[in-house]
């Protein structure tokens, strides 16, 4: 679980272009989205998806339903392990 | 004819005054672009449009009632990178990120957002006259008094593809490949500081013309607004420091604020340009 | 003075000119189908022109030679049909201008041949790069037309034909010009289908524009362009006037448009103000309606907001020729100027239930011979650009 959160992190940097942020800075249960967290998206939700579904074989289809999963970092690794197809 | 004075703020260009005369110089993005979240998102081309624009704009304070932007090309290097998104993925997976950030309009709407300005946004995408364009609608909205500051530019970027085409298309025969963003704080009324410059008018013409027919062209031009004598800025004497691209008269305006010694001789200034078969002149006075 | 309409045309996935647009209203022909003019992995509707390029070649006199983006073809038919009909010819010494707008440009050539230049840069015909850029077929329909004077390109995403026809308006307005022929193209190509696919708003099944159930919207692609004149200059009587025009923007996020609808608000509250007209007197609304959730939430939240409950007649024509982009604003500036000419009101396909949160209801059945004053139009665009136009029925100010 650690390591899928820490790839998770780096994921998230290197596609959103997360600028002078360490995965260490990411707290695992902070908000991704809005102004308390990350301050992601929309735009980055769809970000989400893809990696998802390159990564991890994980198929969202509405990105309605991405919004509990994608609400923090431990919400996330928590539906991928349940969810994975590789 | 458009025969209501403008008068320039304000210039803020990707350049800057070198020993020779002038060269490029890539804003501090993280200076005029502070918010990081919107700043990640965009590609070069955003960014050095974006930075240029806000640079303009620090520290003004009165409503902006107006931003027109210009662009030739658009922002290339998202367009390609969306194309190879769904190319390499088979259509599976096509990055939005990027097929956002390629539209024409991108610059004008993040400077929309960055500076909370619910006023008139367009943007102009007409090889050698998107820039000419912008201008234009600046010059005919202060005129019918809709507006009394207006923020207009250009951005164009160069990237490996285009450098690629062009040159295979013979285009850097003459100029070296350019690329740059310029901006400009339009005002209907005279600003404080002095000598201001003001654009007096703008001509654009299309066609197959000779040297000779377009300074003919040229002529008239300011003849119908009773100068007989002006200076000509030619081509050659300001794309030999930005280099080609369709929105270089930016550049070229840019410069003509950065160098009041151009208007010692008392002359009215005259910036002209030809891109493929656009030509454009560009009427600027002195009020020194 | 008055800014008079006396030309329109257009092609679209239900027709391809005016008189045919007006036969697939009255019939509730919809021009979704499946995607033919390229093979795709996204199996959803789309609108495509039922021409072929060499079919729109043929119809134009066209050498089949040239290479002409699909988007330039469909911007040459629909501008000359509308400089047709409003009588007006180049060489008549009036100052003809053409402000064309476009989101695609030659996209629809460039995509195909960008593989052959990736595999290897020094290979691909140089000529089917030279029609990419945005300008390109506005210089095609201007050299066709034979317009000499002032031609320009706008692209601000889906509102741009109509930002077309406001600039053209105002440099009317200000004697700059005397004629414009205004509004826009775009060709389907895979770029924007793709596009809105990586947005995920794109419906698998025919739009529902205003509909509760809407999941997206449905791409089509035309063109729409029409002949603005001065008063002083006209030589028949015109459809109708374009009295008031405003573009005013979201300021909120790139692609998305404020719960509020704050722009789409102050461009239709703006235009309403310049024609001086009041919401109490609008008679019918061709709304930008999508079918995305978001565009139609937050538009008609602005139109209620406008309107306080008095909601007049409103609906979206997107069913029916799918959302043509960078067109969209020029088309539905046609299908506004014909609704004053023959008391039109549109119907909004695929409605079935209204909105939880206000339950507005469009235009359901189509209707002719309705008295009709003064139409809106909505387009609104990526960037928060949003754009309103107000037609009116010409009343002379001549003497």
């Amino acid at each position: 679980m650690t390591a899928l959160k820490q790839e998770l992190k780096e994921a998230l940097i290197d596609t959103l272009h997360l600028e002078d942020i360490t995965p260490e800075e990411i707290e695992d249960a902070a908000p991704l989205f809005g102004d308390e967290g990350l301050g992601l998206d929309s735009i980055d939700a769809l970000e989400i998806i893809l990696i998802l579904e390159r990564n991890y074989g994980i198929r969202i289809e509405k990105p309605s339903e991405g919004k509990e999963i994608f609400y923090s970092i431990q919400t996330l690794a928590d539906y991928i392990s349940e969810h994975r197809k590789k | 004819m458009l025969s209501h004075p403008v008068y320039i703020e304000r210039a803020t260009a990707s350049f800057q005054s070198a020993e020779n005369g002038f060269v490029f110089a890539e804003p501090d993005y993280k200076v005029w672009i502070k918010n990081a979240n919107m700043r990640r998102r965009m590609s070069r081309m955003v960014r050095m449009g974006v930075a240029t624009g806000m640079e303009c704009l620090d520290g003004i304070t009165e409503p902006i009632d107006a931003i027109l932007t210009a662009t030739g090309y658009g922002c290339l290097t998202d367009t390609e990178i969306f194309m190879n998104s769904f190319l390499d993925t088979d259509e599976q997976q096509p990055s939005p990120s990027s097929f956002i950030q390629s539209t024409f309009n991108t610059i004008g709407a993040q400077l929309a957002i960055l500076t909370d300005n619910h006023q008139y946004n367009n943007t102009y995408v007409h090889r050698g006259f998107s820039f000419e364009s912008a201008l234009a609608d600046a010059i005919s909205l202060l005129a019918e008094g809709d507006a009394r500051k207006v923020l207009a530019g250009a951005t164009d970027e160069m990237t490996p593809t285009l450098n690629t085409l062009l040159g295979r298309m013979g285009n850097w025969k003459h100029y070296a490949p350019g690329e740059g963003a310029a901006f400009f704080l339009l005002s209907s009324t005279p600003p404080e500081q002095t000598p201001a410059i003001i654009i007096q008018d703008i001509e654009m013409i299309t066609g197959d013309y000779t040297k000779e027919e377009l300074q003919h062209l040229a002529d008239n031009f300011i003849a119908k607004h009773g100068i007989q004598t002006a200076k000509f800025i030619s081509p050659d004497s300001y794309k030999c420091f930005c280099g080609e691209y369709p929105t270089s008269t930016s550049f070229a305006l840019w410069m003509a604020c950065k160098a009041p010694e151009l208007f010692k001789t008392g002359l009215p200034i005259v910036i002209c340009n030809s891109f493929l078969k656009n030509h454009s002149f560009i009427l600027l006075r002195s009020t020194l | 003075m008055n800014v008079c309409i006396t030309g329109i045309g257009c092609i679209s996935g239900i027709g391809n000119d005016v008189e045919a647009h007006l036969q697939a209203f009255r019939q509730g022909k919809s021009g979704l189908g499946k995607v033919t003019l390229f093979p795709t992995n996204h199996h959803v509707p789309v609108s495509e022109v039922k021409l072929s390029n060499e079919g729109l070649k043929e119809r134009l006199g066209l050498p089949s030679s040239k290479v002409y983006s699909r988007t330039s073809l469909l911007g040459l038919s629909a501008a000359h049909e509308a400089l047709k009909d409003s009588g007006v010819t180049i060489n008549s010494g009036l100052r003809i201008g053409l402000i064309s707008s476009t989101s695609t440009g030659g996209m629809d050539v460039s995509e195909n041949h960008y593989p052959t230049f990736r595999e290897n840069p020094t290979k691909g015909h140089l000529r089917y790069f030279a029609t990419h850029d945005a300008g390109d077929s506005t210089e095609k329909i201007a050299d066709h037309l034979g317009i000499t004077g002032m031609r320009t390109t706008i692209s601000t995403a889906c509102s741009s034909a109509a930002n077309s026809l406001l600039l053209a308006a105002r440099l009317i307005r200000q004697g700059i010009l005397d004629v414009a022929i205004a509004g826009g193209t775009d060709a389907l190509c895979k770029f924007t289908l793709n596009g809105f696919a990586s947005l995920m708003i794109l419906d698998n099944e025919p739009c529902r524009p205003f509909d509760n159930t809407r999941a997206g919207l449905n791409l089509g692609e035309g063109a729409g362009y029409v002949v603005l004149q001065s008063e002083a200059t006209i030589k028949r009587k015109p459809y109708a006037t374009l009295s008031g025009y405003a573009n005013a923007n979201d300021a909120y996020h790139q692609t998305a448009s404020s719960a509020e609808g704050t722009g789409a608000f102050l461009a239709m509250k703006a235009a309403l103000c310049r024609a001086g007209v009041s919401p109490s007197q609008v008679d019918y609304i061709n709304g930008h309606g999508t079918g995305t959730p978001n565009n139609d939430a937050s538009e008609s939240t602005a139109i209620n907001r406008l309107f306080e409950g008095n909601i007049p007649p409103f609906s979206s024509t997107k069913a029916f020729t799918g959302h043509t982009l960078g067109a969209a604003g020029g088309i539905e500036a046609v299908f506004s100027v014909l609704s004053i000419e023959y008391g039109i009101l549109y119907p909004n396909l695929n409605f079935s239930t209204p909105m939880e949160e206000n339950g507005m209801i469009p235009v359901l059945t189509y209707k002719e011979g309705e008295q009709i004053e003064n139409v809106l139009s909505n387009s609104f665009g990526f960037g928060g650009n949003n754009t309103s136009l107000l037609f009116q029925r010409y009343k002379s100010t001549l003497c």
